[in-house]
């Protein structure tokens, strides 16, 4: 018999969902920013509302270092990777624009692209393996004269599949089609370079893989292109307050409103967690806990798991599921018996789990992180053994 | 003795203002954030106050890596 929970030990596998446990630093950049600044970025010029402009500005900063963005200022900052989705999709497409994208997408990119949809934007949607991988060669297939913009998530949120970003890159290059990349499941755990990959757009999310609260994300913007990106609000950003008009710049154009400063001096204290650390040894730790946890799973019976078959060609995500036990009932037994928690359904993503033969049912949902440790791994494939012989017939 | 003349780089916002006061302060060169001066723009934003001898170094130094509106003798 596995360890069945003990009162106080939990294990947080729902790391693709929000990370958790958050780096210490994160959590008293926020109590400092509220006890010691409080000022209002960007607004009123007293030394108190520079010091938080500052914070937001450090933020912008360490950003730009992880996605490889020689300047900060194309950065925007928004409330989470959807609203940088939608800034993204809504702001360039136009009835009778082309758009492609993946059969891996969550809906944070679907939803958006189904709305316009029904405004006259015409959609091409590009089957992936079923372990969840894009073939560039497949998206050139349907590049036609009304194609204006690729988007592609970096890593599929439910299998964890790595998409072949430079190759897509250089087709969306070749073609003169915007390329969009989705990287809330990856910021923060593998390397990004927008010019390497040749990306126009970026969004990303700050309370996954960038260690950051929730309530933070971002949009990147290559040079020149947020003169043909509409914002999706208008309103007061500090600058240019004699014109009426919304400023055309970055960032302001995409940043009306008062600015979450808690929430950005907490992802830039998560972001420099990030860049101390490195993504290199974050990903090392993260890609062997995934394959140890895949090796286990292979030598469990009644076990199938979905997505592609080794650590390297994922992010530590892992999507499996018990036959004979529904993916609600394994996650509840998880938490219950075992206090680990993870995530079951269809992950947003149900593009995803068509790809895969998953929907509707779903999967079981495992997404590590760096604050995970290998006894952990371990514990769960105890767990998922046990339920596994609970779901078996006798 | 001759009066200090002061030159104000303006910026689209406070955003580009405090990167410049970044770069300038890893440069070493002396300067000061102040509000705009409201003869200079009804903008509400700050500006970077420095020495006029000292402009081309400014300009060379945030020249690439950040942009601003214009310059303004104060
Ligand atoms: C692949 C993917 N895209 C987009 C999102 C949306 O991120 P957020 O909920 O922070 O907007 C998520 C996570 O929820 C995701 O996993």
């Amino acid at each position: 018999m596995p360890l069945e929970r003990s009162k106080n030990s939990t294990i947080y596998f729902d790391n693709a969902a929000t990370s958790w446990p958050k780096p210490a630093a994160m959590i008293a950049a926020m109590i400092a920013y509220n006890e010691q600044i409080g000022g209002s970025p960007g607004r009123s010029g007293h030394h108190r509302s520079l010091d938080a402009g500052r914070i937001i500005l450090e933020t912008r900063e360490a950003l730009a270092e992880l996605c490889g963005c020689g300047n900060s200022l194309r950065i925007a900052f928004t409330k989470n990777a959807t609203e940088a989705l939608n800034i993204a999709l809504s702001g360039v497409l136009n009835p009778g624009d082309h758009v492609i994208a993946s059969a891996m997408e969550h809906n944070s990119v679907m939803r958006p692209l189904r709305y316009l949809e029904a405004q006259g934007v015409q959609i091409s949607v590009v089957p992936c393996s079923g372990a969840g991988s894009l073939d560039p060669e497949d998206v050139r297939r349907v590049i036609g004269p009304r194609t204006r913009l690729l988007v592609v998530t970096h890593a599929s949120n439910v299998t964890g599949t790595i998409q072949p970003l430079t190759a897509l890159g250089k087709i969306a290059r070749d073609y003169g089609i915007l390329f969009c990349v989705d990287a809330a499941q990856t910021a923060g755990a593998l390397p990004i370079n927008v010019d390497e990959m040749a990306i126009d757009l970026l969004a990303f999310t700050g309370h996954k893989s960038l260690c950051g609260p929730q309530g933070t994300g971002g949009l990147y913007v290559r040079k020149g292109l947020e003169k043909q990106l509409r914002p999706l609000m208008t309103g007061g950003t500090g600058s240019r307050s004699e014109f009426e008009e919304q400023p055309d710049f970055m960032p302001d154009k995409y940043e009306s409103g008062t600015p979450n400063t808690i929430g950005l001096a907490g992802l830039g204290a998560g972001a420099r967690f990030v860049l101390a650390e490195g993504v290199e040894a974050i990903r090392g730790k993260e890609e062997g806990l995934t394959a140890r946890f895949l090796a286990g799973l292979a030598a469990l019976p009644g076990v199938t798991v979905y997505g592609p078959p080794d650590a390297a060609s994922r992010t530590a995500v892992v999507s499996f599921n018990i036959a004979g036990v529904a993916p609600s009932a394994a996650a509840l037994g998880l938490d219950e018996r075992f206090g680990i928690l993870c995530r079951p359904g269809l992950h947003c993503a149900p593009a995803a789990h068509r790809t895969m033969g998953t929907f509707p049912q779903g999967t079981i949902r495992f997404g590590f992180g760096y604050f995970n440790k290998d006894e952990e791994i371990t514990l769960a494939l105890e767990a998922i053994g046990s339920l596994a012989g609970d779901g078996a017939p006798h | 003795m001759e009066e200090q003349r002061y030159v104000v780089f303006l910026f689209p916002s406070v955003s580009y203002a405090l990167k410049a006061e970044k770069i300038l302060k890893a440069a070493g060169i002396v300067h000061k954030l102040i509000p705009v001066p409201r003869h200079i723009s009804s903008d509400c934003g700050v500006c970077l106050r420095i020495t006029e001898a000292k402009e081309q170094d400014v300009a060379g130094a945030l020249r690439g890596k950040v942009a601003w509106d214009k310059v303004v003798l104060l």
